[in-house]
């Protein structure tokens, strides 16, 4: 088993947790890691991308080379096309969120974005600001969008909910639950359309 | 013991408590920041008394750090390598004295300056001073190593540089823990000379770490850190360093390289084993993140050997991070590609975060600029560098830390008037208190926007040596009570603020505009510890 993720999003969009979780399931069943994060000045307001790798066997290096990755998951659709160019041209999915995050002058219609998108060959795309909102709280989209990444991880999806349940405990039981729902829906939504 | 999940700098910081550090010194900096920051929240460091709080500069740090040498106990100094320019005296000046405790200086370089001005390679520092660098390729080893770089630091007796790059630092992965070694009692050297560099002494010390050099040398070839691999196929030989070696192993599915390979991952690397790679290869590869330094040294001036490809020929651009398809196409194999990017993509720079007191007070500034030509604003390093993008492009100048104030200065002598020198509060007490000092004495017509945002904000608001002292050190380096202002930069007092910077700018010597409110992002994380505490307490 190997799986070359790369997780993006605008700085303080939640990547991390993203990745976090999928580390922590990933630990959880044997599996080796490697995690590239990006901290610093690109955090403020940037684009931010993380390089998360997870594998049976030892993993070599930190960063995936340009071609290989399995699966693009993002938070914000402009920012998921920024690294299409990593994207496996053979089976590669991108999975991303339908909201852009727009804070610069010129971000473009998001038709075009969507557009752009809808030209792959394996992708999801998911309004998860709705789905979150309608779970309680917007703040879980970014779990939405990795419940919708959910089936093409090649990770038990129990794994996925116990890694939420201890990263999100500190926060107490009304968002754990919360982020579990999220999960589910964002699952639910992707296995309907694939 | 079941493995922990670290970033490089985590790995870095676990090592060197394990190791029996009695302190870790440094200045945050991306990105080497997180090393102190692991050891401040660390229950095993605070368990121990390990000292972690933030210094002024690299200097002081670097400084604290020989002092707790002489006194015999282990420290860790942490800088990004532009840091270890601003320590580069005391730096250079500690391989004389040598270690008595063991010292350790980490210098976390970032090539493709992903946050900084440049992509200088720290190895050349440690080349320069004639000590031991270490250069971990992964995680587990930038553990190991920084406990290795302990013992060889004592065993020896000198200073030891561990240099990492930003992916390293920035990567995370499982790292094994090993048992912990006791902190050192106090015991001052038995030569109570060693650390006096007066000529005559500096002259017998200088010649004791010449005679070491042989020492450094045999060490890397016994500690294992430098490993042959040998392989059938002679018709190319690879030095892969540090984290290169990984993108090395990524491009042969397998992990079975074809090449004889020297991965080096302690230096000075030992003659013994170039050698016998050179002499049985036809040409070699030397893969190297960060400046062609070890290829420069094979090559040779003349360059009159066996080909060598490297950063130098062309066959690897010679500026940037290296990756695993760089790599590749270095060794000539095909590279994967993957869809193309399409032309919809907009850039997405970072920028001030919404509601940042930078942007109000620069704001107010460029009002009060209007009537004059442009290019006036000299400053510094930190947040408020971004002020020289769109929408603000405030900003003309960002070189080192502190030199907003002396180069407004200079600028000021060749005839600039009005100028302003723009600087934070955490990078005014790192480096701007004594170019304000100059500024004073030669009463220069300046006017400094001092940022307080109470804290060090770009790196993740650690905390500030400034906190609460600003008004007091520029005061006391003498600058005129009169001219010393406070203002609030918020929008509502905008038409206030540009008052104060229009009056100061007329005036024709050294006036501080304190622009004084908290970084939203510490006042934000601190009300959210405040509802969690409320939170537990109700609980």
């Amino acid at each position: 088993m190997k799986k070359n993720i790369i997780i993006s999003g605008v700085g303080g969009q939640g990547i991390l947790t993203i990745a976090t979780v999928i580390g922590t399931a990933a630990l959880s069943e044997g599996l080796e890691l490697k995690q590239a994060e990006v901290h610093g000045m690109s955090q403020r307001g940037g684009d931010v991308q993380s390089h998360l790798r997870i594998s049976s066997n030892p993993i070599a290096s930190d960063l995936i080379p340009e071609g290989k990755a399995d699966i693009i998951i993002s938070i914000e659709p402009m920012e998921s096309l920024r690294y299409v160019n990593m994207l496996h041209k053979k089976g590669g999915w991108l999975v991303t969120s339908m909201n852009p995050f727009n804070n610069i002058a010129n971000y473009p219609p998001i038709e075009d974005v969507l557009n752009a998108i809808w030209k792959l060959p394996h992708y999801v795309t998911i309004d998860a600001n709705r789905v979150a909102k309608d779970l309680g709280s917007i703040k879980a989209a970014n779990i939405v969008v990795l419940g919708a990444a959910s089936p093409f991880l090649d990770i038990k999806y129990e794994s996925l909910e116990k890694a939420i349940s201890s990263i999100f405990s500190k926060k107490g039981d009304d968002i754990v639950q919360l982020n579990l729902k999220a999960l589910k829906a964002g699952k639910d939504y992707a296995d309907e359309r694939t | 013991m079941q493995k922990l999940l670290l970033l490089g700098d985590e790995a870095i910081a676990q090592g060197a408590i394990d190791a029996g550090i009695s302190a870790v010194y440094a200045y945050p900096g991306t990105p080497s920041t997180e090393i102190t920051e692991y050891i401040q929240v660390s229950k095993d460091a605070s368990a121990k008394k390990i000292k972690s709080q933030w210094s002024a500069n690299e200097k002081t740090a670097m400084e604290t750090a020989i002092g707790m040498s002489y006194a015999g106990k282990k420290s860790l100094v942490c800088m990004k390598h532009v840091g270890l320019n601003v320590a580069a005296d005391a730096f250079i000046n500690s391989a004389i004295t040598g270690a008595n405790g063991g010292l350790v200086v980490l210098s976390a370089d970032d090539p493709s300056m992903h946050s900084s001005q440049n992509e200088q390679d720290s190895r050349f520092y440690g080349k320069f001073a004639l000590i031991p660098v270490m250069e971990p390729s992964n995680q587990q080893e930038a553990y190991d190593m920084t406990r290795y770089a302990f013992e060889l630091s004592e065993k020896y007796g000198t200073p030891v540089l561990l240099r990492i790059t930003t992916r390293l630092a920035h990567s995370r992965a499982g790292v094994k823990r090993e048992a912990e070694v006791p902190q050192n009692k106090m015991k001052l050297s038995s030569d109570l000379q060693q650390f006096v560099l007066l000529p005559s002494i500096a002259r017998k010390q200088y010649n004791m770490l010449l005679d070491k050099q042989e020492l450094f040398e045999e060490d890397a070839m016994q500690s294992g850190f430098n490993k042959f691999f040998p392989a059938k196929d002679k018709s190319l030989g690879v030095i892969a360093c540090g984290i290169a070696y990984n993108y090395l192993l990524e491009n042969y599915e397998d992990g079975k390289i074809p090449f004889p390979v020297l991965k080096v991952s302690q230096y000075p690397v030992p003659r013994k084993m170039v050698e016998k790679l050179y002499e049985m290869v036809d040409e070699v590869l030397v893969l190297e993140d960060g400046y062609p330094i070890f290829e420069e040294l094979l090559r040779g001036y003349l360059n009159k050997g066996k080909t060598i490809h490297g950063r130098m020929d062309g066959s690897i651009p010679r500026a940037g991070e290296l990756n695993p398809n760089i790599v590749g196409k270095a060794l000539g194999l095909e590279i994967s590609e993957g869809f193309e990017t399409p032309g919809v993509l907009a850039g997405r720079p970072p920028q001030l975060c919404q509601g940042c007191s930078h942007t109000d007070s620069f704001t107010a500034l460029n009002e009060a600029l209007e009537p004059y030509s442009r290019g006036r604003v000299l400053s510094d390093i930190g947040c408020y560098t971004l002020s020289a993008l769109p929408p603000l492009e405030a900003i003309n100048s960002c070189v080192d830390m502190g030199a907003s104030i002396t180069m407004a200065i200079g600028a000021a002598d060749a005839g600039l008037f009005p100028v302003v020198a723009a600087i934070g509060d955490s990078t005014f007490t790192h480096s701007g208190m004594t170019g304000l000092l100059d500024a004073v004495n030669q009463k220069a017509p300046i006017t400094v926007l001092l940022n307080d945002n109470a804290t060090t904000g770009m790196t993740g608001g650690q905390n500030s040596s400034a906190f609460e002292k600003v008004d007091d050190i520029v005061r006391g380096v003498g600058v005129e009570e009169a001219h010393i202002r406070i203002i609030i930069p918020l929008r509502r007092n905008h038409e206030e603020n540009v008052k104060v910077f229009q009056e100061e700018l007329e005036y024709k010597g050294v006036s501080v505009i304190i622009a004084r409110r908290e970084c939203v992002q510490t006042l934000a994380r601190r009300m959210k510890l405040k509802m969690m505490e409320k939170r537990e307490a109700k609980a």
